[in-house]
């Protein structure tokens, strides 16, 4: 029963990591466009520029 | 090729008209468009390589005739420094970036296709389009392409962009909306980690567990808790706070209290290493809250999203005059004294007083009725009216929040947060149900602390935490709510805009359904169908007379003459212009006054009865849906021209669908009788239902006639003579290609103005209310079966938790229903 001495923390500590993780997709604008990728995903062509 | 394909517009979808022969190759077919517009869109998206948009759209596009010149001519404005900053950001040493809104938008592959157009211009260096809210987001190298011309270049594929200024209003609810996904997503995280000690923790006291890890286990939860009670729960306590402050006790009290409770009552456990303890139940209440309520502010904004872009009735920019000269600024920078430009077309920015100029203006956004009146110097201007005749100059008298327009709009916002009846009484109902709560847990605790356990055990911990927890009437006043949101939702998905919450409800209840005629029941497209001259006058001038008359006016009717103008209506000079609303108007040509309009206006002004010679044409001809409008001067009738129109597609089956649930169709129209009569007759209305030849003020009293007699009317209209009639009505819904004020001042907007869709609009309503009660029902009965059982001590707070969640989880998705009702 003493490894649970070092898994609960090993687990805060994942935690502490995926909450930071979460926190920066907020910020970087991830949550804020929810339909737009899966369109995109269809449609990836070259953008060909016009000269 | 089909037969069908030969009369619709491959790009938008109109009818192409018999003697337009236009067309562009497409994938190697030649496929018809049915004007210049559509065909120049349509060729420049096959031109840049995209005529893979035709395959993969889900809907036609907007139609290429609204692409209007004028809107282009405004663009090269959007270069001009001062009015760059504010919306374009300087990145680099030449770079800059702005977001645009993107107008025209039908589906996935429309943002496709403007994503992949821009992207390609050259200068542009990046491009990303949000697919939900439609704002398109450019950065470019300003030395080699410059704004407008990318603003130039999206109309050219048909779609309409505007800068896109980053409202205050906006940048809140940004903030807002990430600061409630943190704390959800913290609330979720935390929790979890919480859930998978609890399950330990249950399967303890099922099969046993060593106190010493269970002691660790409560104290890691109990860390892991206050995170969540300090900051993903602070909108519970400050809702709660500002609740008891002003003694209007809402639902968050009661969630605070229980939390509280919950939590004193678990540390106080863990404490003394015995007793029950709650973070579980704790962290999953907090998280289940923020999640509802986080998409129920999702779901409202889109819903407010829609009707947003209806009120853009003020212009962006203005033509300041001052010592210098003349200079484009934005209308934001505008301040009272200083002196503005408007040219003939252009809108007027602000209120102001005419300072040089003479000219007439359009104020239908206060009249309904494109009445042109004449303004000279010393008159005042409204911002928004439209400038028709020639330039005035005009010094600004109030900008921002203190002019008409403003006024006019904070009324409707005000209108617009009415809650439905049935919404208040809930809410009512709710809050007396919460201070009922607070007293009752109060005394439970009370009781269970001193009779039963004499405060030796925690047990009254839990039942307080119960009896708040699962009496919590979250239900209650989710149960309306949720239904309007997504029935709203719904609804603008099928076009049909709701503006005024009450809308829902009335619509629901009304029994009577009052229709305008023309531009309503019919498409209000008229086309001269007939020309019968009564006196020594060639068809040919009777025509010029009437198509000079017409200039001055915006009505269908005009629209009928003025597509053909010929050249010696073109020349000839028409003066004094009296302009009478819905009935006709006269003006002199030639030194003659010459008068137009329906027999009521002829026979007003000249004393000439047409009315028999009418009625004997239009039962002759056998006409479907006619307009009939007379020419004549003081002495003699000279002329009736027979005016043609179509009735809407769904309008007999929406007629009939009415009248088989029962309710009652009547008709107001300001046409002639026998027009009137002959369109009720196809479309199956009574005959003593029709009322014709009404002025606005007549559509109004007829309406009160029917209120006082305890009707629930519902008006539909296009607004043109209508405005009275829709705001006096119990609900209105007003067609989409009707006036602005129209649109502004019915509770509803039919975006599409295809009546079919009203049909299924309406049915939607029944359905929601039904679901409404439904949900109500549920609420309460859940609500009483549960407070005894909590009194009594038959529930834990997990269960507690459990019930209370799924009680409200219940509600929404029995609203969800909603989402796919026909």
């Amino acid at each position: 029963m003493e490894s649970i001495y070092l898994l609960i923390p090993l687990a805060l500590v994942l935690l502490a990591l995926i909450v930071a993780i979460f926190l920066w997709a907020i910020k970087s604008g991830q949550f804020d466009d929810m339909d737009g990728p899966a369109y995109q995903i269809l449609k990836d062509d070259e953008i060909k520029k016009d000269k | 090729m089909t037969i069908a394909d030969k009369h619709t517009c491959f790009h938008c979808g109109l009818d192409v008209s018999k003697d337009v022969d236009l067309s562009v190759i497409i994938n190697n077919q030649p496929r018809p468009m049915c004007c210049a517009g559509c065909q120049a869109v349509a060729q420049a998206i096959v031109d840049a390589g995209r005529a893979d948009f035709y395959q993969q759209r889900e809907g036609f596009s907007p139609t290429g005739q609204d692409v209007v010149p004028e809107f282009l001519k405004q663009l090269h404005a959007y270069d001009h420094p001062d009015i760059q900053k504010q919306f374009v950001v300087q990145t680099g040493e030449h770079d800059k970036e702005a977001s645009l809104i993107l107008e025209g938008i039908v589906c996935a592959a429309c943002i496709w296709l403007n994503e992949q157009y821009i992207a390609a211009l050259p200068g542009v260096v990046e491009v990303r389009i949000n697919y939900s809210t439609h704002r398109a987001f450019v950065r470019w190298d300003d030395t080699q392409i410059k704004l407008s011309q990318i603003l130039e270049a999206i109309s050219h594929i048909g779609y309409k962009a505007h800068p896109y200024d980053v409202a205050q209003q906006q940048e809140l609810f940004e903030k807002n909306r990430q600061q409630s996904l943190r704390r959800l997503g913290l609330s979720i995280a935390l929790g979890m980690q919480i859930m998978v000690l609890a399950l330990a923790l249950y399967t303890g006291d099922w099969w046993g567990i060593e106190p010493s890890i269970k002691q660790l286990f409560h104290e890691i939860s109990l860390a892991l808790t206050i995170p969540i009670l300090l900051f993903c729960a602070t909108p519970f306590w400050k809702s709660a706070w500002r609740d008891i402050k002003h003694r209007q006790l809402g639902m968050d009290v009661p969630i605070s209290l229980g939390l509280i409770v919950s939590f004193s009552g678990s540390v106080y456990s863990t404490w003394q290493e015995q007793g029950a303890v709650y973070f579980d139940s704790i962290s999953m209440f907090v998280t289940f809250i923020l999640a509802v309520r986080y998409f129920e502010l999702m779901a409202r904004k889109k819903t407010a999203e829609s009707t947003e872009s209806l009120l853009s009735l003020r212009p962006n920019m203005a033509t300041k005059i001052t010592n210098q000269g003349e200079e484009v600024v934005a209308v934001t920078e505008l301040e009272v004294g200083d002196k503005v430009l408007i040219l003939a077309g252009e809108a007027v920015p602000t209120d102001g007083l005419i300072t040089e100029g003479k000219s007439r203006t359009d104020e239908s956004l206060l009249t309904g009725e494109s009445r042109a009146l004449t303004k000279d110097v010393n008159d005042t201007l409204i911002g928004g009216s439209m400038n028709l005749d020639s330039p005035l100059q005009m010094e600004v008298t109030h900008i921002g929040q203190d002019t008409v327009l403003s006024a006019i709009l904070n009324l409707l916002d005000r209108a617009q947060s009415e809650k439905p009846k049935i919404s208040q009484l809930a809410d009512r109902i709710a809050t007396r149900f919460v201070s009922v709560i607070v007293l009752l847990a109060i005394a439970v605790g009370w009781y269970y602390g001193i009779y039963i356990d004499n405060w030796s055990s925690t047990h009254w911990i839990g039942i307080v935490v119960a009896v708040l927890v699962v009496t919590c009437p979250c239900a209650l006043s989710l149960a309306t709510p949720a239904a309007m949101t997504i029935a709203s939702g719904r609804l603008s998905q099928i076009g049909l805009l709701i503006r005024t919450k009450r809308a829902l409800e009335t619509l629901s209840q009304a029994n009577y359904f009052a229709f305008d005629k023309t531009g309503t029941l019919t498409q209000g497209e008229l086309q001269l169908d007939g020309v019968s001259v009564c006196q020594n006058i060639e068809k040919e001038q009777a025509l010029a007379i009437a198509t000079a008359l017409e200039k001055s006016s915006e009505h269908p009717i005009a629209q009928a003459f003025l597509n053909n103008p010929s050249k010696a209506s073109q020349s000839m000079v028409v003066t004094n212009i009296e302009n009478q609303v819905g009935a006709g108007l006269s003006a002199r040509i030639d030194g003659q006054r010459w008068y137009l309009g329906n027999t009521d206006y002829i026979a007003a002004q000249t004393d000439l009865v047409l009315s028999d010679k009418v009625s004997q044409l239009l039962e002759s001809d056998q006409l479907q849906a006619a307009t009939v409008v007379c020419l004549a001067n003081a002495q003699k009738a000279y002329a009736i021209f027979l005016l043609q129109d179509k009735i809407r597609a769904g309008a007999k089956a929406l007629i009939n669908d009415l009248q088989a649930a029962g309710k009652q169709i009547v008709l107001l129209s300001g046409d002639h009788k026998i027009s009137a009569h002959t369109i009720a007759k196809q479309l199956g209305i009574a005959k003593q239902q029709v009322y014709a030849e009404l002025k606005p003020e007549d559509k109004l009293s007829q309406l009160k006639k029917l209120q006082q007699q305890n009707a629930i009317v519902a008006m539909v209209g296009d607004g043109i003579n209508d405005a009275p009639v829709l705001a006096g009505a119990q609900v209105s819904i007003a067609m989409g290609n009707g006036t602005q004020l129209a649109a502004a001042s019915a509770d509803m907007v039919l975006l599409n103005s295809d009546l079919e869709q009203l049909r299924t609009g309406i049915g939607i309503t029944q359905k929601t209310m039904r679901i409404i009660k439904q949900n109500l029902i549920w609420a309460l009965t859940y609500n009483v079966v549960a407070v005894p059982l909590a009194v009594m001590g038959y529930v834990e707070p997990w269960l507690a938790a459990i019930g209370m969640s799924l009680s409200s989880l219940l509600v929404v998705l029995n609203a969800l229903r909603l989402r796919r009702a026909k």
